[in-house]
């Protein structure tokens, strides 16, 4: 589907704005500037405040990235168990530092904040899908995963 | 001996999130047919009479704030759930959300009831995208079942911003804006969502409505502390023997939490210090335990119950770290709306690194503080506010370890 097509799908949902931006990044993973003029249009808001908003948000990027979105938390409880090494390890094993996407287009590395999943830390989430207990020798599996 | 006291985790793992029936069979939906039978203002002192306080982390009186949304002639109202939760260590809405949706869902449809709302919003944060699913399917079948006939309920996801938990921050979102808090007044209940009068409800909050309806409001205000009745869901992070969750009366102290319920500390060490109501909340020290967790219990050590997550050090953790990078949080979170705030935390930050790296002094620490009580008092939302906590109870309670990375 194209970002226009997703756009009109929102078009009559008061403040939908956001939820477009959701569905557009679930296709593209990042929100394409020129969809971004488009949503602007269709919701009537300047392009200034759609573009706002996009930057806003820490899930929306407004740069392209890999399709796969890993996110690994850096809050206090995955801080002290070891989130730290995860982190190392992940961009050792994709080659990429925090903030870069693999040259294949398949992954992008980024921080979180919590994901409410405090039961079971280090947590990282893929595509919003969180894996548990982390640790360096389970990345390869999870990976795999999305190869 | 403490003991566990579910309400709001009543049907946790006991019924299938996405069958009805199996929440019907548990009594569910009766407190709604009770309320839609009751005078509005009566079901209305019943839920103030309770004396049901917000459990978001403000704590004010639920009833209060619904008469102030049904005093209002507005033809249109709107009914809010704040499923934002986004304090670090936090999961507890997640868990009432993913095992017993529909007791959320009947507490907002008594709200919008007694207030004379026909559409609610669920905002749902945008880390939990796999329970937007889970509480379609229960809207839907509440819908079937002829629940929701004159409410409509919607999900709207966040996108990954810590501060639109704070709830004008939260309705700016729905709208589809950036989430930048509002100035108060006017509060929601006035004026709100679209400018219309609005009821914001942590997730936590709606589900003890049902109870309250179905076993009253005496039974209820007779629970735990008269002052901050009810239970409270809590759930533990770091150092503890039990990474759980548990739900336990408002009377139950810290030491409880800790120790009888959480296991005490992991691997034979010693507690050092535990952390309350999320990342903005005060670092607590051994000598403060026997506290209760009710609201204003807390408030009286300064410290906040806040969501209720507990995170626990033990005697290895370098506190002046953690602080340090709960200052990093603060400081990427600030939405920059108000100057105290986004200078603020940043400033705050730039000084805990300082320290942190060993190149701190007294100076720092006394200018943090006077830094942290302007920010206490100047900044516009509950987050600047609540900012400093760390950095000022840790200084107050741990000022040993500060000393020690000092010149």
């Amino acid at each position: 589907m194209s970002y226009k097509e997703i756009i009109a799908k929102y078009a009559d949902k008061p403040g939908g704005l956001i939820e477009a931006y959701h569905a557009i990044q679930r296709e593209m993973s990042y929100l394409p500037v020129e969809a971004i003029a488009e949503a602007a249009e269709v919701f009537k808001v300047p392009v200034s405040q759609a573009y706002g908003v996009a930057t806003f948000y820490s899930m929306f990027s407004v740069k392209a990235r890999g399709k796969n979105v890993i996110r690994m938390c850096e809050s206090a409880p995955c801080h002290v168990a070891g989130a730290e090494e995860v982190l190392a390890a992940l961009e050792k094993e994709l080659g990429i530092k925090v903030g870069e996407s693999t040259a294949d287009g398949k992954f992008a590395l980024e921080l979180t904040e919590c994901v409410g999943q405090c039961q079971a830390t280090p947590v990282l989430t893929v595509n919003g899908k969180p894996y548990f207990d982390v640790s360096p020798a389970k990345l390869a599996g999870i990976l795999a995963e999305y190869k | 001996m403490a003991e566990e006291m579910r309400i709001v985790l009543r049907n946790y793992g006991k019924v299938d999130p996405l069958k009805i029936d199996d929440y019907i069979a548990q009594g569910g939906y009766k407190s709604l047919e009770k309320a839609r039978s009751m005078d509005k203002k009566a079901l209305i002192d019943e839920v103030k009479k309770s004396n049901l306080r917000g459990r978001g982390g403000a704590g004010f009186n639920c009833g209060l704030k619904w008469s102030f949304a049904a005093g209002n002639v507005s033809p249109q109202k709107y009914v809010v759930c704040n499923a934002d939760e986004g304090e670090p260590g936090t999961y507890k809405d997640r868990l009432i959300m993913e095992g017993d949706p529909h007791t959320l869902i009947e507490g907002m449809a008594v709200c919008a009831y007694a207030i004379g709302a026909t559409q609610g919003y669920i905002y749902l944060r945008g880390e939990y995208p796999f329970l937007v699913e889970t509480l379609n399917i229960a809207i839907g079948q509440a819908k079937e079942k002829g629940f929701l006939q004159d409410f409509d309920l919607e999900v709207r996801s966040g996108a990954g911003a810590y501060v639109c938990g704070e709830e004008t921050a939260l309705i700016e979102s729905i709208e589809g804006k950036r989430g930048e808090p509002r100035f108060k007044p006017p509060f929601p209940p006035n004026e709100g969502l679209w400018s219309k009068p609005t009821i914001v409800n942590n997730v936590e909050t709606y589900a003890n409505i049902p109870v309250i309806l179905e076993k009253g409001a005496e039974w209820y205000a007779g629970i735990g502390v008269a002052s901050y009745p009810g239970t409270k869901v809590f759930t533990l992070t770091g150092d503890v023997v039990n990474r759980t969750f548990f739900e336990v009366p408002t009377d139950t102290t810290i030491r409880d939490v800790i120790f009888t319920f959480g296991g005490g500390v992991r691997d034979g060490k010693k507690f050092k210090a535990v952390q309350i109501g999320g990342t903005s909340g005060a670092f607590i020290p051994e000598s403060l335990l026997d506290t209760k967790v009710a609201f204003d219990d807390m408030g009286a050590i300064g410290a906040t119950l806040g969501s209720g997550a507990t995170f626990v050090m033990d005697e290895t953790r370098d506190i002046v770290d953690v602080v340090t990078r709960i200052m990093k949080f603060f400081e990427h979170e600030s939405c920059g709306k108000c100057a105290p705030c986004r200078e603020g935390t940043a400033r705050m930050y730039e000084l805990m690194e300082k320290v942190n790296d060993g190149h701190g002094s007294a100076k720092d620490t006394a200018l943090m503080n006077k830094l942290g009580n302007v920010m206490s008092y100047s900044c516009l939302c509950g987050l600047g506010q609540a900012a400093p906590a760390p950095v000022l109870t840790t200084i107050k309670h741990f000022g040993a370890d500060y000393q020690a990375k000092m010149k």
